[in-house]
Parts: C-alpha cells; sequence; structure tokens
C-alpha cells in the first residue's frame, strides 16, 4: 500500500519545478471548474489538453482519462439534479419528472468532476508525492499540515505491512475441521476484525512515541526545520506564466465565445 | 514490547520540549573543555527511573565508559537495557541519580549540546527514518542543531559515505531493504557528528550479509559505543567491555573475553555463550 502514484517517466512535465505544477494543476482544475453550465465545447477542449499532456508526459493519451472514472461513484451525489430541478421536462420515471436543464447540469457536473481528477492525477503521476509534499511546504501550507501530510507519506506503507501480517496471520489459523463449517458466524468475523482493527491503532500509537522519541533523540524540539528551498528558474516561470496566460484565455472564451447547449 | 515504547511516558517529554526552545545554539561538550575527562566520558552515578506507572525500571546504575570504548549491554528483555539508553541523551529523566557526558550533567538546560553529542540508533529503523527521503533524514539532525546549509551538505554526504549509502539521499526509505534501512539510521546520528553512539540491537532482523556489514561498519567506527544486544557473537567480535544487566542492575561488568566464558553467570541471566 502506497500513496505515491509516480511512474518513472522522463518527460518535460516531468522534469517540471513541482511548486509551480501544484499550483498550475489547482489553476486547471479552477479554471475547468468555472466553465459555464452547458459548455460543452469549453469541455471538450479542455478533455483535448488533458490529453495532449498525457501524451507529452509518455503516460499514454487516454491514462488519464481511463484513471479518471475512479471518482464516478462521487456523481451519485449529483444525481438528483436531473429530477429536482424544474423546467422543460423530457419524461418522467415514476413520480419523478426528468428535466432538460437538470440534465444538462449533471452532465456538466459530471465532466467537471472527469477532468478535474484528470489534472490532479497528472499531477501524482508524474511528481514523486515527496515533492508534492516539498512543494506545499515551500508554497506555505500551514506546516502541521504539511507535517501530517508528510507522515502519512512515510507511514502508511509500514502500517499498511502491519496490516497485511495481521491479515495473514489470522488466514494462517482460519483452518476448517474436515466436514466442519469454517470461517465462524459474522458476528465472530467482526469481533476478530474489530480487535485487529483494535490493536493496529495501539501498534501505531506505541510506534509514534518510538518515533517522537527518535525525533526527541535528534534534537527535535518542537518545530520543523527544513533545508532552504531552491528558486524557480527564469525559463520555468516563463511557461508558467504562458501555461496561466492560456487558461484565462480558455476562460473568457469558454464565457464569451464558446457555443453552450 | 521494549520499555522505550512504554505508552505512559510521554506527558513530560512534551514539557522538555517546551522549556528549550534555544537550546541547539550551545556548542557541543568537547574533550578539551577543562572539566571533560576522557577517562570517564560517560558517567552513569546512582541511576534510578520509575515509570509513571510506578514500574520501576532501573535501581541504581552506577557506569563509567571511557572515550573511545566499546560497551557491550547484554541482558534479558526488560532487564532495562533500553530505558537506560534513553537516559543517555536526555529522553527520560532519571528519577534518583545522574548522567553526565563527557562532564556535562544531562538536565533540561544541557539537552541541546547533550543530543548532539549521543547519537541514538533505535531498533527499528521505520521508528528512525521518519522522513520522506533519505537526504531529509540524515540532515534532520544537523538541522535542527541550527548549523548552515553548507555545512548540512557536507555532513550528510560524509555520513552516507560512512555507512557505504552514497548515492542513497533521493531514495525513499520505504523502498530500501532492512540492512540498508539500518545503515541510514546509523547515517542519521553521524551526521550530527556525536562522541558516543548508542545502539539498541542493532543486528536483530538481519541476514547474515547485511550482520557481517555492520560488524564491519561497527569495528570502523572511531566513536565511543555502547550497544544493547542479544547477539553475543557480535559482543566478542566488535565490543571489548561487557556488562550485564537483570532487572534493573548491573550485576557483572568486565572485560568481554572473562563475561564470555562465565558459563554460570550467562546462565543465571538467561543468556547464551556464542
Amino acid at each position: 500500500m502506497e500513496l505515491d502514484r509516480a511512474i518513472a517517466r522522463d518527460s518535460p512535465i516531468h522534469r517540471a519545478d513541482p511548486r509551480l505544477k501544484l499550483v498550475a494543476t489547482v489553476a486547471t482544475i479552477l479554471a475547468i471548474t468555472l466553465v459555464p453550465v452547458g459548455g460543452f465545447a469549453a469541455l471538450v477542449i479542455a478533455w483535448a489538453g488533458l490529453t495532449v499532456a498525457s501524451t507529452v508526459a509518455q503516460l499514454g493519451p487516454f491514462r488519464l482519462s481511463r484513471g479518471a472514472f475512479i471518482a464516478a461513484p462521487f456523481l451519485l451525489a449529483a444525481v438528483p439534479l436531473i429530477v429536482v430541478r424544474t423546467g422543460n421536462p423530457l419524461g418522467s420515471i415514476g413520480p419523478f419528472t426528468i428535466s432538460g436543464e437538470g440534465l444538462v447540469m449533471f452532465a456538466t457536473i459530471a465532466l467537471k468532476s472527469w477532468l478535474s481528477v484528470q489534472a490532479a492525477l497528472l499531477l501524482t503521476f508524474t511528481t514523486p508525492f515527496h515533492l508534492i509534499v516539498d512543494a506545499m511546504r515551500d508554497l506555505r501550507v500551514p506546516r502541521i499540515l504539511v507535517g501530517i501530510v508528510s507522515f502519512m507519506v512515510r507511514y502508511l506503507a509500514v502500517l499498511g505491512d502491519e496490516a497485511t501480517r495481521m491479515l495473514r496471520a489470522r488466514a494462517a489459523r482460519s483452518a476448517r475441521a474436515p466436514g466442519g463449517r469454517g470461517g465462524g458466524s459474522i458476528g465472530w468475523r467482526a469481533r476478530v476484525t474489530g480487535q485487529m482493527v483494535g490493536s493496529l491503532f495501539l501498534r501505531s500509537y506505541e510506534r509514534s512515541e518510538r518515533i517522537y522519541a527518535a525525533m526527541q533523540a535528534r534534537g527535535f524540539e518542537g518545530t520543523f526545520r527544513h533545508l532552504a528551498a531552491q528558486p524557480v528558474r527564469a525559463e520555468a516561470w516563463a511557461v508558467f506564466g504562458l501555461l496561466l496566460a492560456l487558461l484565462a484565455g480558455y476562460e473568457l472564451a469558454a464565457h464569451l465565445v464558446l457555443p453552450r447547449a | 514490547m521494549t520499555t522505550h515504547s512504554h505508552p505512559h511516558d510521554h506527558a513530560d517529554e512534551h514539557a522538555h520540549e517546551h522549556s528549550h526552545a534555544h537550546a541547539h545554539a550551545e556548542p557541543m561538550p568537547d574533550a578539551d573543555a577543562p572539566e571533560a575527562d576522557p577517562s570517564r566520558w560517560i558517567e552513569v552515578s546512582h541511576l534510578h527511573y520509575a515509570y509513571p506507572d510506578g514500574y520501576e525500571a532501573l535501581k541504581g546504575i552506577d557506569l563509567v565508559v571511557a572515550r573511545g570504548e566499546k560497551v557491550a549491554l547484554v541482558g534479558p528483555n526488560g532487564a532495562g537495557k533500553s530505558t537506560l539508553m534513553l537516559h543517555l541523551n536526555g529522553i527520560h529523566e532519571p528519577s534518583h541519580g545522574s548522567v553526565r557526558i563527557g562532564g556535562t550533567l544531562v538536565e533540561r538546560r544541557s539537552l541541546g549540546r547533550i543530543r548532539a553529542a549521543v547519537g541514538l540508533v533505535f531498533q527499528d529503523p521505520d521508528d528512525q527514518l521518519f522522513s520522506p527521503t533519505v537526504r531529509d533524514d540524515v540532515a534532520f539532525g544537523p538541522l535542527h542543531m541550527g548549523l548552515d546549509e553548507e555545512e548540512i551538505h557536507a555532513r550528510v554526504e560524509r555520513a552516507l559515505a560512512a555507512v557505504g549509502m552514497s548515492g542513497f539521499e533521493r531514495r525513499l526509505p520505504h523502498r530500501l531493504s532492512l540492512g540498508q534501512r539500518k545503515r541510514v539510521a546509523m547515517a542519521t546520528v553521524l551526521s550530527m557528528d556525536p562522541s558516543v553512539l548508542v545502539f539498541d540491537e542493532p543486528s536483530a532482523g538481519l541476514d547474515p550479509r547485511g550482520r557481517r556489514e555492520l560488524i564491519g561498519l561497527l569495528r570502523a567506527l572511531p566513536q565511543t559505543m555502547l550497544v544493547a544486544t542479544h547477539d553475543m557473537r557480535l559482543v566478542a567480535e566488535v565490543l571489548s567491555r561487557t556488562v550485564v544487566m537483570d532487572d534493573g542492575r548491573i550485576v557483572a561488568d568486565g572485560p568481554t573475553d572473562r563475561i564470555l566464558a562465565d558459563a554460570t553467570l550467562l546462565e543465571a541471566h538467561g543468556l547464551e555463550a556464542p
């Protein structure tokens, strides 16, 4: 189990400054979010842009499009819009009337979330997680948050290993008498699982105490210190500026020029 | 579970924390300082320690170690080895008695200096390596000592070279093997340039090759060394003096050959000859 989803490739996007990449990702998601309802032409352009980026990053053109479906379950929250919005009835299912406006709104939200997840995936596929954490710190995200994320990155894998070992130990002892029914009742299983979660929590708690002692032993006194960050290179600023200008132009076009449904 | 992971002892550690925000600026103990006597580099006197729940882990420890000496700390689980080690750089505060390192009393005022002088290497490298990358972790100690960047980079490089892990700066700790993580854990304290190294079970869990490498490394390091271990072959090969602990007390202290030859003593304290 690991948080790091970076795919090692050599591409301009991989080499880009993580701080600028992080800001550019947030700006891209913002630009997608601000596209007006029904601005499908604009959303198709955004998808084309992300597909090009995916290709440039040597991930294959549709890697992001496919990967972004993981967020599909969250769309359930937007489903009621189809019947809650009024106007232009298209038909009805039982007591519910499907509205055309509601359908357009749902489709817009669905596409926007799908595209936003793609933008976030582009960042995580091309940037090792610890560099994202460093970037957050350099961008003055509150230290306590950065600290939490940093420890999570480091210890999720350790915790995952511990959980795996416990599951394996349980499996090794989950025998079945010849002819008997194995596995026990649902209640029994639930109790065993609960005990495992509890013991995992205790182990993590004890580990946290040992980690804290190890930090103190090396002079930690309550505030994190870090090596100074490298300055952003001039060319990187130029590319970043160009990208922001593109996003601004895109936004204007989405509102003023491109057709809407 | 070893005693240093005792669940109730963090309240007083927080107290340490906040009262000494600036201790790191003080200089390290110095061999040339008038009070430093190389023959009494580590000096533990009448040390008693009870955990907050009343469990008495140390019942009067007296121990003197000369500069450059390499000492094994052996004894059954629960003998108090880890608790003693945590006193050497002030993670625990004695209930009675005192600890001096290079003539400096371990107390709240001197914690910054003491922690730079005593490098503690914990048993599980996953506890010691808490930063996202190897470099961040090896730089952690020097950074919190308040050194300047150039010096920190130089120390990181030197420490990794000393444990044979040069070139691993950007690697992630959880992608390294146990042996590699143990070596990086050593580098994280070597980068602080300590005069004393304290190891908790350094060979636990290592395969034969990892163990050989570790033994070579321990022999090569010039620092004063205190090693808590159950690995009697490591003791025989690396450490010239052996201290046997049992039930919070020191029950024997002498040259390793003599201690390891005393089968009755070893048997009485749950140990075995190599």
